[in-house]
């Protein structure tokens, strides 16, 4: 047992840190937002000479073989930045999923791609009707004589508009009926009978919904040997989560020292904001929860590689956790701001909306509380 | 980094975990277990401070040459971890995690010789004397009054909230010993024997139905000086730097967990009518433990960046915020558990030697009182207030 980091770590952090402070600042952040992109692609070319985009991929595949808690540090790192940059889509989930599930083949032509930069992979799982349950998916593959149909409607898929492959779920059919089997099939992005629409994201970046009517696939559209795919589903959802958390820790870190610093400049009724001790409370109850968010981010990537329910459990607890101190940082950070919380003139506002959406991606706090409590009693046998 | 133990861990967790089983008696752990007060009474804590200390583990925090073990912080957790795991009782906390450390720090090799080998073998039972009945969370302007006369500081005033003070034979006390433009610089820290002329102790008891808290009186209570810690008028240096000790260099979350899987387990049983099919119930036993979760981690974080016996900083006040709250967390869901049950009231104590059969289930005859008396836990040690005013101006330097 030992929580102290690495000089590699160090050095990781630092060098994401410098990076970041460098690069991002508002008057990059606005430009980006208005841009189609979403992003900048001069900055996707330098994660990639850095080693970013390799970070989590095994060295076999040209990566790096990186861990969690290096996603982490630089998760946190592109909090701190807003970063838009589709790392988490691309290279958490992505590659995560493709060297999960894909065939040798699959890995060999995908993997390397990733790491260089050259190639986007995002993974289109969310549907209306499932809220934010990963095992319902009503989108359905069926078999055909030359490989595979795939019909049905994906929401809310995360840089979705520069993939050129979009991972998709779909529950596998047979003549005779479903055969209770997730599958994940690679769409390349144009392909007749798909349809993306893609919108601006909360808190920057892009995502999209696609529509699905009858897209034909060859049979090695399918990722690996056609196991049922929701473990694995299950199992880069935490990974994403974990990584999330790190995020959200860097954006609210960010905004609690904006604030004190605020507190500390404004002055009413003749002194400053924080010579008040109901401001003072306030800033040490976001600090906390901060400290808090952190601890959470850490452990549950630490915890990825345990059994299932323990790894579950952990990610949910981190969801959960970070979700809610994310939300009293992020609104309480407007409050202390007073007026110019609420306008687009400061960052604050960008930065909550970033919480928000984070809040939100993979499900909310009530939905992994209860997914806790669930995994917890069921990990107890009666 | 890695949450995990490495084979020479595993191995001391299973030697701590073979002396608990073969040390612990069932008398002493039911007792702990029916213990609702912040402390063990000293029949109990005692006894296990001596068989602790015979095995060599009587200070886990403290220095190898004044008796520490010389433990890694992995080993620290470890330890701490099983106790609570097993249920054993509280030693004297204000010896061995108070007083103690500022002994060492501060005091003289004549005090190291005389005092540290008796809080370790437990010959002595000490209490704290700090707060005074105008001067709680203000505590620097405590009034209690130490005059000079000869080799002697005589002694007048009152301290109150003394715990177990009619069970120690010394205490510590912060007294003042000099009238200065900065409160602060007045004060001195003094070792005082509980049995010296002039001491009287007045009961408080408090709404959980217990005695553990007390006031007390000095009327001309003489106190050599060779009894001071360190410098005149630099007691409130040495008091503060026991206050971190006392809010942060324990490891909480192991007792609050054992206190969650007491709560969950009654909310798992028939005797609830199994509480945890309620939903909310069951999200809240979820909310609860995931805070500790995050305690957890920060304690590891703090323990894993600080050597043996050092002083934990302004990150004791979050660790002791967090504790305090999420023990009331702890507490009051267990008043929910249990239903109409938390409308019977035990009024004897201790609750391990009842001479009559109780109106509820034993397993739950805790759960009221520790509800209660966990409502002292954002008050002593600075309340939750003062603790946030210390993390706006440490951490955040506002």
């Amino acid at each position: 047992m030992d929580l102290s980091f690495s000089d590699e770590q160090r050095l990781l952090r630092e060098s994401a840190e410098r990076f970041i402070a460098e690069s991002y600042n508002a008057e990059h952040r606005r430009r980006t937002a208005n841009d189609p992109l979403g992003f900048s692609a001069a900055i996707w070319k330098q994660f990639a000479d850095l080693g970013w985009l390799a970070l989590p991929i095994p060295e076999s595949y040209g990566g790096v073989g990186g861990g969690a808690v290096e996603i982490g540090l630089l998760m946190e790192a592109f909090g701190r930045g807003l970063v838009s940059e589709p790392y988490l889509s691309t290279v958490v989930i992505g590659a995560a999923l493709i060297e999960k599930c894909g065939s040798e083949q699959q890995k060999q032509a995908i993997l390397p791609k990733i790491g260089d930069g050259s190639l986007f992979v995002v993974f289109a799982h969310s549907e209306r009707a499932a809220r934010f349950d990963l095992a319902t998916v009503t989108t359905i593959a069926s078999k055909t004589a030359e490989g595979w149909r795939l019909s049905g409607n994906k929401i809310a898929v995360i840089d979705g508009h520069v993939a050129s492959q979009i991972i998709v779920s779909a529950h596998i059919h047979h003549h005779d009926g479903a055969s209770g089997r997730l599958g994940l099939f690679m769409v390349p992005a144009i392909t007749p009978s798909l349809a993306i629409s893609d919108f601006p994201r909360l808190g920057g970046g892009r995502a999209c919904n696609l529509e699905l009517s009858d897209v034909h696939l060859p049979a090695d559209a399918l990722l690996g040997d056609g196991h049922d795919a929701l473990p694995a589903i299950e199992w880069v959802v935490d990974r994403a989560m974990a990584a999330l958390g790190s995020e959200a820790v860097g954006i609210m870190q960010t905004l609690l020292e904006t604030t004190v610093e605020y507190t500390k400049i404004r002055h009413q009724f003749g002194r400053p904001l924080a010579a008040n001790q109901v401001i003072r409370h306030r800033l040490a109850d976001m600090a906390m929860q901060c400290d808090e968010a952190r601890s959470m981010a850490l452990r549950a990537a630490l915890m990825l590689d345990a059994e299932p329910v323990e790894r579950g459990r952990a990610a949910s607890a981190a969801k959960a956790k970070i979700g809610k101190c994310a939300r009293f940082v992020g609104e309480q950070s407007i409050q202390l701001h007073g007026g110019m919380g609420v306008t687009e003139e400061l960052e604050i506002g960008a930065y909550f909306k970033r919480l928000v959406a984070f809040d939100t991606l993979f499900g909310g706090s009530a939905y992994h509380y209860r997914r806790h409590a669930a995994l917890g009693r069921a990990a107890v046998p009666s | 980094m890695d949450l995990a133990f490495n084979a020479e861990e595993r191995a001391f967790q299973q030697e701590v975990r073979d002396f608990i089983a073969q040390n612990l008696t069932p008398e002493v752990k039911r007792a702990t277990a029916l213990t609702p007060s912040v402390f063990s009474d000293p029949d109990i804590g005692m006894t296990w401070q001596r068989t602790l200390h015979e095995k060599g583990w009587g200070a886990p925090g403290w220095p190898v040459e004044y008796g520490g073990p010389s433990w890694t912080p992995a080993q620290r957790w470890i330890f701490e971890t099983e106790s609570a795991r097993a249920g054993v009782p509280n030693v004297n906390v204000m010896g061995v995690k108070m007083v103690g450390p500022v002994i060492i720090g501060f005091g003289s090799p004549e005090q190291k010789n005389f005092y540290l080998p008796r809080i370790l073998s437990g010959e002595d039972y000490w209490c704290q004397g700090y707060s005074e009945p105008g001067s709680g969370s203000d505590l620097a302007s405590l009034k209690t009054r130490a005059v000079r006369d000869g080799d002697d500081y005589v002694i007048n005033g009152s301290k109150i909230w003394t715990t177990h003070a009619h069970h120690a034979n010394r205490m510590f006390a912060l007294v003042r010993t000099n009238d200065t433009p900065r409160q602060q610089d007045g004060i001195s820290f003094i070792l005082i024997d509980m049995k010296t002329r002039g001491i009287t102790i007045r009961p408080i008891l408090t709404i959980g139905g217990d005695h553990e808290v007390n006031q007390v009186f000095f009327d001309d209570v003489r106190v050599p000086v060779s009894n001071r810690v360190g410098e005149e008028g630099k007691g409130w240096t040495y008091g503060k730097y026991l206050l971190e000790f006392e809010r942060g260099a324990g490891i909480a979350s192991a007792k609050l967990r054992e206190g969650l899987r007491a709560v969950s387990e009654l909310a798992d049983s028939e005797l609830t009518g199994r509480a945890i099919e309620d939903p909310d119930i069951a999200m809240r036993i979820s909310e609860v433990e995931v805070d500790i979760d995050a305690l957890e981690m920060t304690e590891l974080r703090v323990l894993s960046a600080l050597q043996t016996g050092q002083n934990p900083g302004a990150v004791s006040s979050l660790l002791k915020l967090r504790m305090s709250e999420i023990r009331q967390a702890v507490t009051r869901l267990g008043a929910d558990v249990i239903g109409h049950d938390a409308l019977a009231v035990e009024p004897m104590r201790p609750l391990y030697r009842l001479n009559h059969e109780p109106a509820i289930p034993e397993e739950m005859l805790t759960v009221v009182p520790e509800y209660l008396n966990g409502r002292a836990y954002t008050i002593f040690g600075g309340t939750s207030e003062v603790q946030r005013d210390i993390i706006a101006k440490m951490m955040l330097g506002i």
